[in-house]
């Protein structure tokens, strides 16, 4: 693997896009989900994304492809979900580490293959860890406060599980996405150095909070300056934002982020907000245009895209972006 | 790349050159503030979250939450608050400060902050290792953290100490832990001044020197404290001590300090400190002419008029009686007791009404101040040796009365015993003290009370509540036999269980079940006074019993539940994995004097001079190392005093001879057969062997292995002895207790045990130098001798490597102990007098103390088939090391 701090330095990379997007453009049904293995599962799967890896490699193997394609350095693993407390909504937690396994093989055939293809761009997989269906910070009953549904050490060893899985199956770092609480990202961070020291060698971190309105601050009340400071003790390769707000909302929290961080920035928003059916309609090109706004103003190593977009959009933004150079990191006082 | 140290709640905190002083609200710590505990211990959470709200909004800049409370789930209550805090923007917009001194505390805190918080505190004082392995976990939460100026050998107290364990813990953080330096904060110990103890004089410039120091020296640290601890002598006398704080602050501010721990509504504005109180005030903190100390407390008076009520003056005898009577009670002086309590009775109609009425008052502000870790043991049981004064006073009074008999204005009658088989009484005598401080009428039945004893005196008199006390193991099933027999008399009182080895384990495990009414066993003498409380009074005893019995009906079912892997070896196996020693280069030292040697009236001038005071303060529940303990900011004034008295009766002790010493020893030649030793004279020592699973190259060891084995060929030698020091002691009990004087009655018994183990160390000195003669050139300070810096060893039967007490008959026979040194032992294998101390000698350079840990059917039937002892009986002596349930 090519040291992807250099690279940085040199150029904004591109992230890949939506997985989901792409998976619901293929219109799979129940059986598909099943597949062989499982279907006579006792319960119903379609919707659990992540099980694709197991039952539908090849059209995850192509998705992946589809993005290097377009112009991406970096896809994620299609594990957004694949911890045992998420997975229980499926009754699949026994499923966690081999999901998380084949998932990053997956990934990083479609990486080696363009690796040869244009080997002056080389390709890095990244293993994707979610923020989880039930939250640390937060209780999901008013008259009690102080309740909640997970611990510390739950999260923290379901974490464990899926970075060990993703760092045997081979990714290259590992992408905390989508925080809207912070302790639970701090439990990912957590089970990353335990699995590091475990296993003995490292990976880059990267780290993508999510701003969930005008407010300005995460789900669990922080403020983004309050949230770069809580994970910051992971010495992260990249902070920044995705999901949530479009481009155009997010530029504030952004700037504060570029402002202060002393790692290379990410950014892979939403194409737009949601439209009256649910559904992002931010085109390409429009996409582009925001998000060119950000490289303009130097804040930015990392783009990408979130909800919505397609390998349209990220070839659209590779092809913007060439155009700029990277966010400077600020040199070490 | 900035190098501040940036903290975050909801929102972030950088503290930056320009900060000045960070103030972190000191008022949501269960330790420091008492209306806080209150809140926490009945449960009253929203309370304590307007105390944190109200301190944010009175601009403290982090919260300090500790929950170290022992009638507390501290881990619990604090996820609870921190949670709940979680809850509410407006408190946990500013960071948190999780402080504890025990680390799963910390643990559970770290686990609910979504900031980076920081952590109060880790030290060096358990070692590097466990300072490592903590740092490393705080890295992890990414947190930041204060380190106390602790090593290994306690908390630095003077300017070079704390440098240098400032420096030493930030190389490690720094070069080891990897941790960022701005994330370290170091507490160089605010500690007391003017305590009329002349090495505190100089703490506070101590600290700002160090602080200054660690600024210059360790980059980017930073330095904090708590603040209050400065000015505890002044303890009453706001005045004082805010200008106090203020000036300190002054100081050690422009020394580098960056934060500390502060009641906001606790600091004078410094320049608005009147000029005279602040030039006295900066005279003693910084330590600038000798008799500051004494001049502030003169002028602390004029300040705050009725003053500081610790200062040497007879002012309060200008008081009315009542407020004397307090005054004495509080303080814990007799001299006016009698005289004062006289006046009351001519005032008050009836002299029953000067027991409830000022004495009564002033004892409970003795309970209370107890209650709230503001007074301690020693200071108690001096308050209620003058309440007893004043009772006997009024007695024949309220007799000649011929006040209606059972008419007590007590809040409950409590009866008080050390079970059959067991002579020790220190601890019950506490609590029986504590209790009666706390209005409860105690009946104290002394010590080898048979159980038929026991239940017929509680029938008598009523009792609301028994109490069992007991230090030796035999005493566990004694305590048992009590409470079967209890329930067989349809006794329906609680039963509370307390002394060394007793625990809540075995309370629930063993005891508990067998009687329906509440069994709860008191950790020690504080304790007992809530838990008396609880248990008196019709509802509060129903929901007490409930709660208490499902309690250990869960921690039954846990112990029933816990891991049944296996995890021992049979008892070949561990055999066969004994301790090796090479026999064959080894020539076991021949005896100077064989057989057996007396000493009777030993010089007690010569034994005190190995006294090991550290266990003693532990007795009065003052918890410290000897002589650190005096420094301690919370106990050591407390605790000098205590040693000054205690020095003072053993002046008397030793110059009129109030105690003899008396010791025998012997000397036998032995060697190992199996796990048994087999003397020359054809006494056999049976010996018990480790039988858990041991890692790599970890020998399964019994004593046996320490001598050589007869198939060496070679002649080994063990010894044996029983020393005294508590002949004669009783008469001197009895004059103190016939004076009402628990505190010198209680004082003298802790001392002659201290006298015992002391004599046991200066025998065993004077055989390994003389007798035996193996270690002719041994040459030992006290320290050294109490930390065993020497070779050989002298368990005593009934404790770890040997915990079968039966084997003390053995010991008797052989040395004829009740002759020749006037110890005898009772049923359950104690010794009385209770002062003292017998075992074997061993002397190989290798021997060591271990604990058995448990040990399983296959060797307890060997065993006792060894001793001639059937298998029940046995198990019983060994109920507590047995690993299965019998």
């Amino acid at each position: 693997m090519q040291d992807i701090k250099k690279l940085l330095t040199q150029r904004i990379l591109i992230l890949d896009g939506a997985m989901g997007t792409m998976i619901q453009k293929h219109k799979l049904e129940e059986a598909d989900y099943r597949g062989e293995r499982f279907k006579d599962f006792h319960k119903d799967v379609k919707g659990n994304n992540d099980l694709l890896c197991l039952t539908r490699p090849d059209i995850i193997e192509e998705i992946h492809r589809e993005y290097f394609e377009a112009g991406a350095d970096i896809v994620e693993t299609n594990t957004f979900n694949a911890q045992v407390v998420s997975l229980e909504d499926y009754d699949m937690q026994n499923l966690a580490y081999e999901i998380n396994v084949e998932a990053a093989k997956i990934a990083r055939r479609a990486a080696e293959a363009y690796t040869l293809k244009t080997p002056g761009k080389p390709r890095f997989v990244a293993g994707a860890i979610g923020p989880m269906n039930r939250t640390l910070s937060l209780s999901p009953d008013v008259n009690r406060p102080e309740h909640r549904t997970v611990t510390f050490d739950l999260v923290k060893n379901a974490y464990v599980e899926q970075v060990k899985a993703l760092m045997e199956g081979g990714v290259d770092m590992l992408l905390i996405e989508t925080i809207f609480d912070t302790l639970n990202a701090k439990a990912a961070i957590f089970a990353c150095m335990e699995t590091f020291e475990e296993l003995g060698h490292e990976l880059p971190i990267m780290i993508s909070g999510t701003i969930t309105d005008a407010s300005g601050r995460t789900l669990s009340g922080q403020t983004i300056e309050a949230f770069y400071i809580s994970i910051k003790h992971a010495n992260p390769l990249s902070v920044g934002l995705n999901c949530a707000l479009g481009a155009k909302d997010m530029r504030p929290y952004l700037e504060a982020l570029s402002d202060n961080a002393e790692c290379f920035v990410s950014c892979y928003p939403n194409a737009g907000l949601p439209n009256e059916f649910g559904e992002y309609d931010e085109s390409p090109e429009a996409m582009a245009k925001q998000v060119e706004e950000f490289c303009k103003a130097g804040f930015v190593n990392v783009l990408g895209g979130c909800c919505g977009t397609t390998p349209q959009h990220i070839a659209a933004i590779a092809d913007m972006s060439k155009k700029y150079q990277p966010r400077p990191v600020p040199v070490l006082a | 790349m900035n190098n501040y140290l940036q903290l975050s709640g909801l929102e972030p905190l950088t503290v930056t050159p320009e900060t000045n002083f960070l103030n972190i609200g000191e008022r949501t710590n269960i330790t420091g503030s008492r209306a806080f505990a209150k809140m926490i211990l009945n449960g009253n959470y929203e309370a304590a979250l307007a105390v944190a709200k109200q301190q944010v909004e009175n601009g403290a800049q982090v919260i300090d939450v500790n929950m170290d409370e022992g009638m507390l789930d501290g881990v619990a209550a604090m996820t609870h608050f921190l949670n709940l805090i979680a809850s509410e923007p407006d408190i946990s917009k500013v960071p948190i400060m999780v402080d504890s001194s025990k680390w799963e505390i910390i643990e559970a805190g770290l686990k609910c902050l979504q900031g980076k918080g920081i952590v109060n505190s880790i030290s060096m004082k358990d070692g590097e290792e466990k300072f490592i392995e903590r740092a490393k976990i705080i890295k992890r939460f990414g947190a930041a953290t204060v380190v106390m100026a602790f090593d290994e050998n306690g908390q630095a107290d003077n300017y070079e100490k704390r440098i240098a364990i400032c420096e030493r813990a930030y190389r490690i953080l720094v070069d080891k832990v990897k941790f960022p330096p701005q994330d370290i904060i170091f507490d160089p110990n605010i500690l007391t001044v003017a305590t009329g103890i002349e090495e505190h004089n100089n703490y506070a410039v101590d600290f700002i020197n160090a602080t200054r120091w660690i600024k210059e020296n360790l980059p980017y640290a930073k330095v904090s404290g708590g603040v209050s601890n400065i000015s505890f002598s002044f303890r009453g006398n706001d005045k004082v001590r805010e200008a106090m704080h203020s000036a300190f602050l002054y100081h050690a501010i422009k020394a580098g300090m960056d934060m500390g721990i502060v009641n906001a509504g606790m600091i004078e504005v410094y320049d608005e400190i009147p000029k005279e109180l602040l030039e006295m005030v900066e005279d003693v903190l910084l330590n600038r002419r000798p008799d500051s100390t004494e001049r502030l407390v003169t002028f602390a008076d004029s300040v705050k008029g009725a003053g500081r009520q610790d200062v040497k003056d007879e002012a309060w005898r200008n008081g009315t009686v009542e407020e004397r009577l307090s005054h004495a009670l509080v303080k814990g002086i007799v001299e006016f007791v009698e005289a004062d309590t006289e006046e009351a009775r001519l005032k008050y109609p009836r002299p029953l009404s000067v027991i409830e009425g000022p004495l009564m008052a002033g004892m409970s502000i003795v309970g209370d101040l107890f209650g709230a870790g503001k007074m301690f043991l020693p200071q108690v049981v001096k308050s209620a040796r003058v309440m007893k004064k004043a009772v006997a006073v009024l007695t024949p009074y309220i007799e000649q009365e011929k006040l209606d008999s059972g008419n007590s204005t007590a809040q409950g009658k409590i009866l008080l015993a050390t079970v059959k088989g067991d002579v020790h009484d220190i601890g019950k005598n506490i609590v029986g003290v504590v209790l009666a401080c706390n209005n409860y009428e105690i009946i104290d039945m002394g010590v080898m009370v048979s159980c038929d004893k026991i239940l017929a005196k509680a029938k008598e008199i009523n009792a609301d509540i028994i109490g069992l006390s007991g230090l030796i193991t035999p005493s566990l099933d004694e305590m048992v036999h009590v409470a079967k027999e209890m329930e067989r008399l349809e006794f329906k009182v609680p039963l509370l269980i307390g002394g060394a080895t007793t625990s809540r384990i075995h309370a629930a495990v063993k005891i508990d079940q067998n009687y329906s009414g509440a069994v709860v066993h008191v950790l020690d003498a504080s304790r007992s006074v809530p838990v008396a409380g609880s248990l008196l009074g019709e509802d509060s005893y129903n929901n007490f019993h409930k709660k208490i019995k499902d309690e250990y009906a869960q921690l039954r079912e846990d112990h029933k539940n816990r891991k049944q892997d296996k995890n021992w070896i049979d008892i070949q196996k561990a055999r066969a994995n004994h301790f090796k020693i090479d026999w064959n280069n080894f020539e076991p030292s021949v005896p100077a004097k064989p057989g057996i040697t007396v000493f009777d009236e030993y010089d007690l001038a010569e034994i005190r001079k190995n006294i090991d005071w550290t266990p003693f303060f532990s007795t009065w529940e003052l918890q410290g190392k000897y002589p650190k303990i005096f420094e301690n900011e919370t106990v050591g004034v407390e605790a000098k005093k205590l040693f000054d008295d205690a020095n003072e009766l053993l002046d008397k002790v030793v110059a009129e001879k109030w105690l003899t010493a008396r010791a025998v020893i012997g000397l036998f030649e032995a060697n190992g057969d199996g796990d048994d030793i087999h003397l020359e004279n054809g006494t056999v020592l049976h010996q018990l062997r480790q039988q858990g699973q041991k890692g790599d190259r970890i020998p399964n060891i019994s004593l046996t292995d320490f001598i050589a084995p007869k198939e060496t060929g070679k002649k080994d030698y063990i010894g044996a002895f029983a020393v005294t020091a508590g002949i004669g002691i009783e008469k001197w009990v009895e004059k103190f207790e016939a004076d009402h004087d628990d505190y010198n009655s209680i004082l003298l018994k802790a001392l002659a045990d201290r006298l015992a183990e002391a004599f046991a160390e200066t025998m065993h000195e004077k055989v390994r130098k003389e007798l035996w003669g193996y270690a002719p050139n041994e040459n030992c300070t006290n320290d050294q001798l109490i930390h065993e810096d020497y070779q050989g060893i002298r368990p005593a039967p009934g404790y770890p490597a040997c915990p079968d007490h039966t084997e003390k008959a053995t010991l008797w026979e052989l040395l004829d102990v009740e002759k020749k040194a006037g110890i005898s032992l009772t049923e359950s294998f104690a010794m009385w007098p209770a002062s003292s101390v017998s075992g074997w000698y061993f002397s190989h350079p290798d021997s060591k103390y271990f604990g058995l840990g448990k040990i399983y059917k296959d060797q307890v039937e060997d065993y006792a088939k060894r001793k001639g002892m059937d298998l029940t009986a046995a198990e019983r002596w060994l109920s507590p090391v047995l690993g299965y349930d019998n």
